[in-house]
C-alpha cells in the first residue's frame, strides 16, 4: 500500500500504543508499526474525543483483518466533519460520505458493487464498513440500518455512541440517557433533563434482527474493541458494533477522563459490554468491581442538576434501576457472566 | 427485433441490454413492472453479473445506488411520484457527487390528494436537482433513451432521469424495435468512472466544502449540463448510426416550419397533439408542434430557434407551478425573451385527467384567435371549484376539501350525499 504512510512511534517507552512486552501475535493492532493509521493524525476532533479514538482502533483493526481491503462509508456528523476539512483528509482508505441518514444503504451499494466486480473476475475481495454517530444510527439512519440488517447485507456497521447530537451543539438523540442535560433537554421543570422513556438500545434491536454478529464495546477496553472488530470482519453478512465513546464537550467531562468515563459506564452497568450471535447473547465483559451509578454520573456536568444541595435521590435511583436491569439482563456480574 | 410488449417490459429489456451491475428499487405504481421485469431477469440468470437489491424505501434505493455507483458499478433504479419525493435528499446528493446513475421516473401525480395517475409533477419538482431529465414520447423512445442515458450519464459523470408517462406509456402494449446485445455493446462502452472507491488508490469522496469553493463546485454542475446540450444531439446522431432510427435529441418539431401557432409539450401527449394538428392543418390552420425531449438541460437556443417564425406559442403541460401557473411555460418564456411572441400556458391532464382531441381542437382554435387567457386549466370543472369556494366563504369548518369536492362530483360511493 504505497498510498499509506508508515507509522512512526514517537512515544517510545510508554504504553500509549499497546503492550510491546507481549508476544508479537498477542500485540494489539495499534502496537504494530505496520498499523495503517486509517484515520490519520491532524484531524480536527476535540481534545479527548472518544469517537476519534474509537474510530482509529476500529478501522485499523478492520484494515488489519481484511489485509487492507476495506472501504468505509461515513454518516454526517462529528467524525465526518472533523476528519475531512478538505483539502485535508485524515482518511488513508477509500472513504465516502453521502448523507446523515443513509450510510447503511450506501454501504449496501458498495458491497453489491464489490460482489459484482468480483464475480466478473476483475475485483478483489474488498470489505465494507459503515460508520456513524448515535444520531445517524439510532435516529435518522435507523430505517436504512434496519433494512441492511434484514437483508443480511455484507456490511459491518459501527455506531460511535456519545449520547447526543454533539456536532450540532449537544441536542438530544434517542441514545441520550435519561435525565441528561442537552441543549434540547434542559434541566428545567418537574422532570429536569432528558425524560425517562422506554429507551432505544440499538444493539438489542440489532439482535432482534438475528444478524450473525452484534457486539458492544467502549474505548476503555480497546483490546476488546479490536478483537470484536477483527471477529466481525471474519464473518459474512450484516454485523453491528456499538461503541460507547465519551464526549468531553457534550458530557461536560475533562478531556483526560474520556477512558475513565467509558470504564465507569461499563463498571456501573450503565453500558453493558457483550457479544451476540444470530440473536443470542454469547458473552459479556464482567464488571470487575461493581460501582454505584453516582460514580459515573457525578463527574459529568450533564448530570450536575441531580446533585448539589438537594440531590435528586429518586432520579438517581431510577438510573440505578436501569443499570441493575442491564446487569441482570446481560449477566454482567462476574459470577453470573455468560 | 420487432415485438409487441408493455412499455415497462421494453424498458426492463433495454436496461438489461445495457449490462447494469447493481439495480435497487422500491415498489411504487406505475414503476413496478419495470423493476419486476429486471428482477426476474436477474433471478433467472438471464441478466448475469448484476445484483438486484430489494430496499426498504426510495431513500435507501437512491442511497444504495450512490454507494454502488461510487464503487464503479453501472447502477440503475426506477421510481415515481411520492417515491421520487421520498428520495429527494439522496437525489441531490447523487448529482452533487457526480455519480452517473440512471433512473426511470414513471411520471405520476404527487399527493395530497393521493393519486396514482399520470402527470409530470414529480420529475418537474426536481428540475433544479442537477439531474438530466429526458422525456420519452413513445415506448420506443423510452427504450432508446435508456440506452442513450447510460452513455450520456457516464460521459458527463452526471445522473440521468428518463421520464416516461405513468400508465400511458409504462402500461401500454405497443410495437417496439428491441435492439440486439451486439448493437447496444457497439454503442455503449463499459463504464469507466472518473472517481471510484478503490483500495489501490484511496480517495475521500463527499468532503465538506465551505464558501471558498462551493460556488465553483456548483457552477461545474451547471457547466456539465451545458456540455450535455452539445452531447445529447451528438449521442442521438451516434444512436441513429448504430440503431437506424431517430430517438432522443433536445427538441423535435412537427409541421412547424410555416406555423403561426406552435404547441409545445413533453411526453406522450405529443401524439394526441400531433393528431389534432394534422386535423387542423387539413382545415387550413397554420399550426405546428415543438416537443421537448431534454427538459434539463433546457435547450433555450433550440426552443427560440423553433419559435422564431411563429406568431404565438402555447405550452401545454402536465404540471402546475402553484401560485404562478406553468413550469415548462416559465422555461419556454425565458427562451423567447425579447422575441415579442404571444404565449399561453395551458395546464392539462393533472392526475391523469384525459386530454382529448376534442378539447385540444377547441383550445388551439381559441389560441389561434388570441382569445385564450394567459393561464388556462384545460377541462376544469368550474362548477365543482366554485361550489367549494362558496362553501368556504359561508362556513368555517368545511372539512377536508378534496373529499367535499369528490362528493360534489359524485363519482364514487358518496352519491347519496
Amino acid at each position: 500500500m504505497s498510498a499509506l504512510q508508515t507509522v512512526k512511534f514517537y512515544q517510545t517507552g510508554t504504553f500509549t500504543v499497546g503492550n510491546r512486552l507481549l508476544a508479537p501475535e498477542d500485540r494489539s493492532v495499534q502496537a504494530n508499526m505496520q498499523r495503517t493509521n486509517s484515520l490519520n493524525s491532524g484531524h480536527r476532533a476535540c481534545q479527548g474525543c472518544g469517537e476519534a479514538l474509537g474510530a482509529r482502533y476500529a478501522i485499523d483493526a478492520a484494515m488489519n483483518a481484511t489485509n487492507r481491503q476495506l472501504i468505509a462509508a461515513n454518516a454526517t456528523g462529528c467524525l465526518e466533519v472533523f476528519s475531512t476539512p478538505y483539502p485535508e483528509t485524515s482518511w488513508q482508505i477509500p472513504w465516502i460520505h453521502s448523507l446523515f441518514g443513509n450510510t447503511a444503504a450506501v454501504a449496501t451499494g458498495i458491497a453489491a458493487a464489490i460482489k459484482v466486480k468480483k464475480q466478473k473476475g476483475h475485483g478483489q475481495d474488498v470489505r465494507v464498513v459503515a460508520q456513524g454517530g448515535d444520531g445517524g444510527t439510532t435516529d435518522i439512519g435507523f430505517g436504512c440500518l434496519s433494512g441492511m440488517f434484514e437483508r443480511n447485507d455484507d456490511v459491518l456497521y459501527i455506531c460511535y455512541d456519545n449520547g447526543g447530537y454533539m456536532n450540532t451543539g449537544v441536542q438530544r438523540s434517542s441514545a441520550t440517557p435519561s435525565a441528561a442535560r442537552t441543549a434540547t433537554t434542559m434541566p428545567l421543570g418537574p422532570e429536569p433533563g432528558n425524560p425517562f422513556g422506554q429507551g432505544k438500545f440499538v444493539p438489542a434491536i440489532a439482535m432482534a434482527h438475528e444478524i450473525p454478529y452484534v457486539a458492544t464495546a467502549t474505548v476503555a477496553d480497546l483490546r476488546d474493541l479490536e478483537n470484536k472488530v477483527t471477529k466481525a470482519m471474519g464473518i459474512r453478512g450484516a454485523r453491528y458494533i456499538h461503541i460507547l465513546v465519551p464526549c468531553p464537550l457534550g458530557w461536560g467531562t475533562a478531556s483526560q477522563d474520556t477512558i475513565k468515563m467509558a470504564r465507569l459506564a461499563k463498571e456501573t452497568g450503565i453500558f453493558p459490554v457483550f457479544e451476540a450471535e444470530y440473536g443470542e447473547l454469547k458473552s459479556a465483559l464482567a464488571i470487575r468491581r461493581p460501582l454505584p451509578v453516582e460514580d459515573y454520573l457525578k463527574p459529568q456536568k450533564r448530570f450536575a442538576h441531580l446533585f448539589g444541595k438537594n440531590p435528586a435521590v429518586d432520579t438517581i435511583a431510577r438510573i440505578q434501576a436501569q443499570a441493575d436491569k442491564n446487569i441482570r439482563r446481560y449477566g454482567l456480574l462476574a459470577k453470573e457472566a455468560v | 427485433m420487432l415485438k409487441q410488449c408493455e412499455g415497462s417490459h421494453a424498458v426492463a429489456e433495454a436496461v438489461a441490454l445495457c449490462r447494469p451491475e447493481v439495480i435497487c428499487a422500491y415498489p411504487i405504481s406505475p414503476q413496478t413492472h419495470i423493476v419486476e421485469g429486471i428482477g426476474e431477469m436477474v433471478k433467472s440468470g438471464e441478466l448475469k453479473d448484476c445484483e438486484f437489491i430489494n430496499v426498504e424505501s426510495e431513500f435507501a434505493a437512491m442511497s444504495v445506488a450512490i454507494g454502488s455507483s461510487a464503487t464503479g458499478a453501472r447502477t440503475y433504479t426506477a421510481t415515481a411520484s411520492q417515491g421520487l419525493l421520498y428520495m429527494v435528499e439522496a437525489v441531490y446528493n447523487a448529482s452533487g457527487l457526480g455519480l452517473p446513475i440512471v433512473m426511470t421516473v414513471a411520471n405520476r401525480a404527487i399527493g395530497a390528494p393521493i393519486n396514482i395517475w399520470n402527470d409530470h409533477s414529480d420529475s418537474l419538482s426536481q428540475r433544479d436537482c442537477g439531474w438530466i431529465q429526458l422525456f420519452a414520447e413513445t415506448n420506443q423512445e423510452a427504450l432508446d433513451l435508456h440506452i442513450q442515458a447510460f452513455k450520456l450519464a457516464e460521459e458527463l459523470s452526471l445522473p440521468v432521469m428518463v421520464c416516461m408517462d405513468g400508465f400511458i406509456l409504462t402500461h401500454a402494449y405497443e410495437r417496439v424495435d428491441m435492439p440486439t446485445q451486439e448493437q447496444v455493446d457497439a454503442f455503449l462502452p463499459p463504464y469507466e468512472p472518473r472517481q471510484v472507491l478503490d483500495v489501490n488508490e484511496p480517495v475521500s469522496i463527499g468532503a465538506m466544502v465551505g464558501p471558498e469553493a462551493f460556488m465553483e463546485v456548483r457552477y461545474l454542475a451547471h457547466a456539465k449540463q451545458m456540455q450535455a446540450l452539445e452531447l445529447i444531439p451528438q449521442l442521438a446522431q451516434e444512436f441513429k448510426a448504430v440503431f437506424g432510427r431517430e430517438s432522443g435529441g433536445l427538441v423535435r418539431t412537427y409541421r412547424a416550419e410555416d406555423a403561426e401557432t406552435i404547441v409545445i409539450a413533453m411526453g406522450s401527449v405529443l401524439g394526441t397533439i400531433k393528431d389534432t394538428v394534422d386535423e387542423m392543418r387539413e382545415a387550413g390552420h397554420r399550426i405546428g408542434v415543438l416537443g421537448i425531449t431534454s427538459f434539463r438541460p433546457f435547450p433555450l437556443a433550440e426552443v427560440a430557434s423553433a419559435l422564431k417564425n411563429c406568431k404565438r406559442f402555447l405550452v401545454l403541460e402536465k404540471s402546475l407551478a402553484v401560485g404562478i401557473g406553468g413550469i415548462v411555460a416559465t422555461n419556454v418564456r425565458m427562451a423567447v425573451t425579447g422575441m415579442g411572441l404571444k404565449g399561453y400556458t395551458v395546464v392539462a391532464g393533472l392526475g391523469g385527467r384525459a386530454i382529448t382531441m376534442k378539447s385540444l381542437t377547441g383550445l388551439f382554435e381559441k389560441a389561434g384567435r388570441d382569445e385564450l387567457e394567459p393561464v388556462t386549466f384545460l377541462d376544469l370543472d368550474w362548477k365543482v371549484v366554485n361550489k367549494q369556494l362558496e362553501r368556504e366563504r359561508e362556513k368555517r369548518r368545511t372539512g377536508p376539501a378534496a373529499e367535499a369536492m369528490l362528493r360534489d362530483v359524485g363519482a364514487v360511493a358518496a352519491r347519496n350525499y
